[in-house]
């Protein structure tokens, strides 16, 4: 047993009652959508029907429409990929290690930032889907399936399929748990219905909340599910991430192979996860006036976090550039001397700038308390850890052992298509998320209310944190 | 046709007052159909009596069975099915066997536990539940108690009792 500290800002503004958790959270489920809502949707759809069309060319023509060639084979579709895993990240820290550690600030904001980890995988699933030039063919060399070549079967020793694996589990997973904390949510919403006399919206709503009730038993299992999923999912995140770094680490390329990636990967993406949480969060709180329950102390919090694995990034940085010298091998030390000199030290540099410089501003309570000081840099931050990917790809592969081969990677068209029909896709699918779904979990809110709530200050109540 | 299944309800607005309200109850011979939160309230399954989920057990033998069904997969394929000399390792070398190992008990476990907690909480798709009250998703904690397992009392002593225990409201309801 604990107690509740009163030294604590609260967590629930404005003197929220259950019922109020209810109506404010379920009416943006209920009404129609707003003009801005329409806005922003037609603005996504604008962006994934080029991409689309893009997609499409490249999957007709063949991946040849990349700005790729035989130096280059690796760029804009792996560094998208391993940045929009890392985005992801962010949602299960939040709803699984935060439940881990009960940290009750998570409840406001672990829905939207767990959409946030479906939609950001599904992006970077679509281009190794699409490097593989004919995804039809993608079954038989991604999964272990019998085929027509006489039962080949797939290598288990390589990184990339350890990958399949890493992020079709990651996917499933965070998608059941996802699902499992909206079931109640989708009850209140079917119930509201009823009493609404909406027919058909009952009907839907209880489909999707398989007919949940809310009874103490049911309650009891499903907080037991919720602790072992958040329990499966804290290493299953940490072992994404690894083994994304895996695909570079395991190999002996200079500026790859090396043994700091994965907790450096692992560091990055949580530090990019978070920033486009915050980025999303900014927009979606204000555009459905969400402020008594994501409240500055919550953007606080979050801004702590940038800063803390933002150090650890810059850390690694440095760590890297000193082990390249440190270690005397004169190929890994070219890597590393053409990152900060060569012909790419633009992308070099604006990297260091944004995730490792820019950050530290958090340690200035004005700025990190700030709304629009936040929302510039989460979006300077996602800018940084895209280049972070950006300069370890292609430096890394523009000049290799052979001076006569080294050469320059130029996008074309369909590489920047590519990356915009992600958005497009992201985008709608947050929209859609934000108008048909509870934004924010508000059976868990609802049972902080009462003790974190204005209007119980100065009063701690005992909690029972032995459950969560 | 079955005869009507009579409840008496008890509608609670304070978790705390509920909590009380569920062990006196009990402990004057009473028993509980069971109680509806809109959310989990803690201590709530102690004072009901329930024991702890095995849920937890469930998770960890379907991740063994993910464990098992990953290293019998790829050992046979990779070692015995197909043998390849990959990078000059052994046919059947464990540690890149590891990830795909790692990831499927994790699947398994999730998948096989959730599945198991929506089969024994009965929870489907088509399935409309007994209402007992409409707000018990929303700002009311709802105690439900059957008055065919309460032979003994009378409607007028359970109402009263209720009433006693702090419920603000209490309500009959049957159903086909």
């Amino acid at each position: 047993m604990a107690v509740t500290s009163a030294v604590r800002d609260p967590l629930i503004t404005g003197g929220k009652t259950v019922g109020d958790v209810s109506h404010d959270i379920s009416r943006h489920v209920e009404n129609k959508p707003t003009r801005s809502w329409y806005l922003a949707m037609a603005i996504s759809l604008v962006l994934f029907a080029y991409g689309l069309y893009c997609v499409c060319t490249v999957l007709w023509q063949g991946i040849g429409m990349w700005g790729l060639n035989k130096t280059v084979g690796w760029a804009w579709d792996i560094t998208n990929f391993v940045w929009w895993v890392g985005i992801g990240h962010a949602g299960t820290l939040i709803s699984a290690i935060l439940l881990l550690f009960r940290q009750r600030w998570r409840m406001s904001i672990n829905r939207a930032a767990e959409a946030m980890t479906i939609f950001a995988v599904i992006c970077a699933a679509t281009f190794p889907l699409i490097h593989m030039g004919r995804l039809w063919l993608g079954f038989y060399w991604a999964l272990p399936l019998p085929n027509t070549f006489g039962s080949l079967w797939t290598n288990f020793n390589s990184p990339l399929l350890w990958d399949v694996f890493a992020i079709s589990t990651y996917f499933t997973v965070s998608l059941v748990f996802w699902y499992i904390g909206l079931i109640p949510d989708f009850a209140t919403i079917r119930d509201r219905a009823v009493r609404q006399g909406k027919k058909v919206r009952a009907i839907v709503y209880n489909t999707l909340s398989f007919g949940w009730q809310g009874g103490a038993k049911t309650w009891m299992r499903y907080e037991a599910v919720a602790l072992i999923l958040a329990g499966l999912s804290t290493p299953l995140v940490l072992s994404v991430h690894t083994i994304v770094s895996m695909d570079f680490a395991t190999s002996v390329i200079p500026g790859w192979h090396t043994t700091i990636f994965p907790p450096y990967f692992v560091a990055g993406a949580i530090f990019s996860g978070f920033a486009m949480v915050l980025t999303l969060l900014l927009i979606t709180r204000a555009l459905f006036k969400l402020e008594d329950y994501i409240t500055i102390y919550h953007i606080e919090l979050m801004n702590i976090i940038i800063i803390v694995t933002g150090s650890i990034v810059g850390v690694a940085y440095i760590t890297e550039l000193f082990i390249s010298w440190y270690s005397g091998v004169e190929y890994e030390g070219y890597a590393f001397y053409n990152r900060v000199s060569g012909p790419y030290a633009w992308s070099y540099w604006s990297m260091m700038t944004c995730n490792v410089i820019s950050p530290q501003l958090f340690w200035i309570k004005k700025i990190r308390t700030s709304i629009v000081a936040t929302f510039v840099l989460s979006i300077i931050v996602n800018i940084g850890m895209w280049f972070e990917r950006f300069v370890i790809i292609v430096t890394s592969l523009h000049r290799d052992y052979v001076p006569s081969s080294w050469t320059m990677f130029h996008p074309t068209m369909y590489d920047i298509g590519e990356y915009v029909f992600t958005f497009g896709l992201f985008f709608s699918a947050f929209l859609l998320f934000a108008k048909f779904f509870p934004v924010i979990n508000m059976a868990e809110v609802k049972s902080i209310v009462k003790s974190t709530s204005e209007g119980t200050q100065g009063t701690p109540r005992e909690v029972d944190q032995t459950r969560h | 046709m079955e005869a009507n299944k009579n409840y008496i309800v008890g509608v609670f607005e304070d978790e705390d007052v509920l909590l009380d309200a569920v062990t006196t109850v009990r402990n004057s011979g009473v028993k509980i159909h069971e109680v509806y939160s809109p959310f989990p309230v803690h201590g709530l399954e102690t004072a009901l009596g329930y024991k702890r989920s095995r849920l937890p057990i469930a998770a960890f033998f379907f991740g063994l069975t993910g464990t098992t069904l990953a290293l019998t997969m790829q050992i046979w394929m990779l070692g015995f099915d197909w043998p390849m000399i990959i990078g000059g390792k052994n046919f059947v070398s464990l540690p890149p066997f590891i990830p795909v190992t790692f990831e499927l008990t994790v699947l398994l476990a999730a998948l096989g536990m959730v599945a198991t907690f929506m089969i024994v909480s009965d929870m489907k798709p088509y399935k409309w539940p007994q209402q007992f009250d409409v707000r018990s998703t929303d700002d009311k904690h709802v105690m439900a108690i059957d008055l065919a397992t309460n032979s003994g009392k009378t409607t007028d002593d359970l109402s009263s009792l209720l009433k006693k225990v702090g419920a603000s409201e209490v309500n009959l309801k049957s159903f086909e």
